[in-house]
């Protein structure tokens, strides 16, 4: 062995028995001086399972990509110690790369600099000519192929194991880890998922009254806010419930449960999927009717709540009685809709309902704002 | 601990012996939910917690449960993931036993918060071999035990092992030594290194 002085000075041939040749590169050919294939790794052999390669001419079998322009072998010889990018003219088309040795002399080895300049340099045989070794006999060319990333491709198509890989080659290592980061990434996708539906569940409670199951006053505020921002028409209605404090205090909370349930259900029979129906305070409701500023329609719908709410609730032997005063007010009555002025107007119209001995609907008329304003 | 360990004990009670066994297990053990995430982090008192539980309820001994679970990581069609990243080790049991040196730091590749135990494998001769496991808290030999027994019939070998605790440099310490008596005893179980995805 050489000193790490002595690079310049040539190393010495070591000749390789085939079958040793064949366990430290399973990929590599052994060409002779007239390019013919002398021998090849048991692996490369394996790519081509009903062809025998011995024998037959390198370039008849593998199209040459890099370098470009080999059209005989002394072409590459010509090279000298080169990489190659080559693949199969036949059948699969499997793209290899690796490194091409002229065996005509032992060039002297010389570091190849393409790397980190620090690290300790990895000595490749020169590609320097030199006048003596051209005189030298070809003695053929050693090239060592490697899957570079067609590996997953070929493993699964020639159904390659682990001992097809020599063991100093990390290939099976890559598989390995390739493998176990998308277990872990399948994983954190699922938990994503797991997480997204969660979040999207919390908005969704967020967003709901739990009693009753329909909007809040947060939906509420969400809605007004857009339909502010937009030119959208609407009608907004407040609706607060009769009696209802009777019904807690003389059958108890369950019957008060019982029967917000029922006006829920009212309340929605009696609007359409796009209308918003919010619980905003204990008996407190909210109606947005989006898109509908039409007052004989809604008018038409307050009395029909109102009427169907008057309707005795039987709770077990109890019979429960409660009643509803309306307040309505329209986006049109002014000329720049804000939902904090709307609520309040229509507070002012339930308010007169209210005044007016209760079961009763009162559209907020602008005039009196005026006058308030004034 | 990563959830991925607290979860291959619930997996197992969940396969193995129903949703109804390990409700009542994630009750005696006195856990604030009922399935773990692989990918999330949690205490490492809550395994010991899950694995008391198991026993109780199960009639065996800890080490026993342990050992059942190390055999369900490499058998069970759920956990196939864990076997393939096993088979990686080697193409015969024999180099899979030696590969176990590594497994650590293969770990750590794939996921660098796991933190498993650190295997070293004495070779006694070419048939017998004693892989030690060095931990702070006992129990791992017996899933190991699990593991390596599962992993002999996948290779299809023929092999005895045995679990023993000692202390060694001042440290706690088990190992399980494994005799191959024949290393092509059945086929085994296929393993090709990409996995088959559906329909072949």
């Amino acid at each position: 062995m050489n000193s790490a002085g002595a690079i310049d000075a040539p190393a010495s041939y070591v000749p390789f028995d085939q079958d040793v040749l064949g366990a430290l590169m399973p990929m590599h050919l052994h060409i002779s001086p007239t390019g013919h294939i002398a021998s090849v790794g048991p692996t490369l052999a394996k790519l081509r399972p009903n062809d025998d390669l011995v024998g037959q001419r390198l370039l008849e079998v593998f199209e040459i990509k890099r370098p470009l322009h080999v059209n005989h072998f002394s072409d590459l010889l010509e090279h000298e110690s080169c990489l190659i990018r080559t693949r199969f003219r036949k059948g699969d088309r499997l793209g290899m790369k690796g490194l091409f040795v002229p065996l005509s002399a032992q060039p002297p080895l010389q570091p190849d600099r393409r790397g980190a300049s620090d690290s300790d340099l990895v000595l490749r045989p020169t590609s320097e000519r030199s006048a003596a070794r051209s005189l030298q006999p070809s003695r053929g060319a050693l090239i060592n192929l490697s899957l570079g990333v067609n590996v997953v491709d070929a493993v699964q198509r020639y159904r390659l194991s682990g001992a097809d890989f020599a063991p100093a080659d990390p290939t099976v290592d890559m598989l390995y880890l390739i493998e176990a980061k998308s277990v872990a990434l399948e994983e954190s996708k699922r938990l994503n998922a797991r997480l997204e539906g969660a979040r999207v569940a919390a908005e969704v409670q967020a967003f709901t009254d739990t009693l009753t199951g329909l909007q809040n006053r947060r939906s509420m505020d969400a809605l007004l806010h857009e339909l502010e921002k937009s030119d959208q028409p609407f009608g907004l209605m407040h609706l607060d419930l009769d009696y209802f404090k009777q019904v807690n205090d003389t059958f108890g909370h369950g019957a008060g449960d019982y029967v917000l349930k029922h006006v829920s259900g009212v309340l929605q029979d009696e609007t359409r999927a796009g209308d918003l129906v919010a619980r905003v305070g204990g008996d407190e409701f909210v109606l947005v009717f989006r898109g509908c500023v039409d007052l004989a329609v809604l008018e038409g719908i307050a009395w029909r709540i109102i009427s169907r709410l008057e309707q005795p609730v039987p709770y077990g032997d109890d019979v429960c009685r409660i009643s509803a005063s309306i307040g309505t007010t329209l986006s049109s009555f002014y000329a720049k809709p804000m939902a904090d002025r709307m609520l309040q107007d229509a507070d002012r119209a339930l308010y007169s309902s209210k005044g007016k001995g209760r079961a009763c609907h009162t559209v907020f008329d602008p005039a009196d704002a005026q006058i308030v304003e004034e | 601990m990563y959830g991925l360990v607290h979860r291959a004990l619930q997996c197992f009670a969940q396969d193995i012996y129903g949703e109804e066994l390990w409700l009542k297990v994630v009750d005696d053990a006195g856990l604030q939910l009922r399935e773990y995430e692989a990918m999330l982090m949690y205490p490492d008192d809550q395994l010991e917690s899950v694995l008391a539980a198991l026993s109780t309820h199960l009639g065996r001994t800890v080490a026993q449960v342990s050992e059942d679970v190390g055999a369900y990581l490499v058998t069970h069609d759920r956990m196939e993931p864990v076997r393939r990243l096993l088979r990686f080790g080697g193409t015969t049991f024999e180099e899979f036993v030696l590969s176990l040196d590594d497994l650590h730091d293969r770990v750590k590749l794939a996921l660098p918060d796991l933190d498993l135990p650190q295997l070293e494998v004495d070779v006694h001769s070419h048939t017998s071999f004693s892989v030690v496991l060095y931990t702070r808290q006992p129990g791992f030999g017996a899933v190991l035990l699990g593991i390596l027994r599962a992993m002999g019939d996948d290779y299809g070998a023929l092999v005895v092992l045995n679990l023993a605790r000692a202390t060694r440099d001042g440290k706690a310490a088990e190992w399980v030594t494994v005799e191959l008596f024949e290393a092509d005893f059945s086929s085994g179980r296929d393993f090709g290194l990409i996995a088959e995805t559906g329909a072949s």
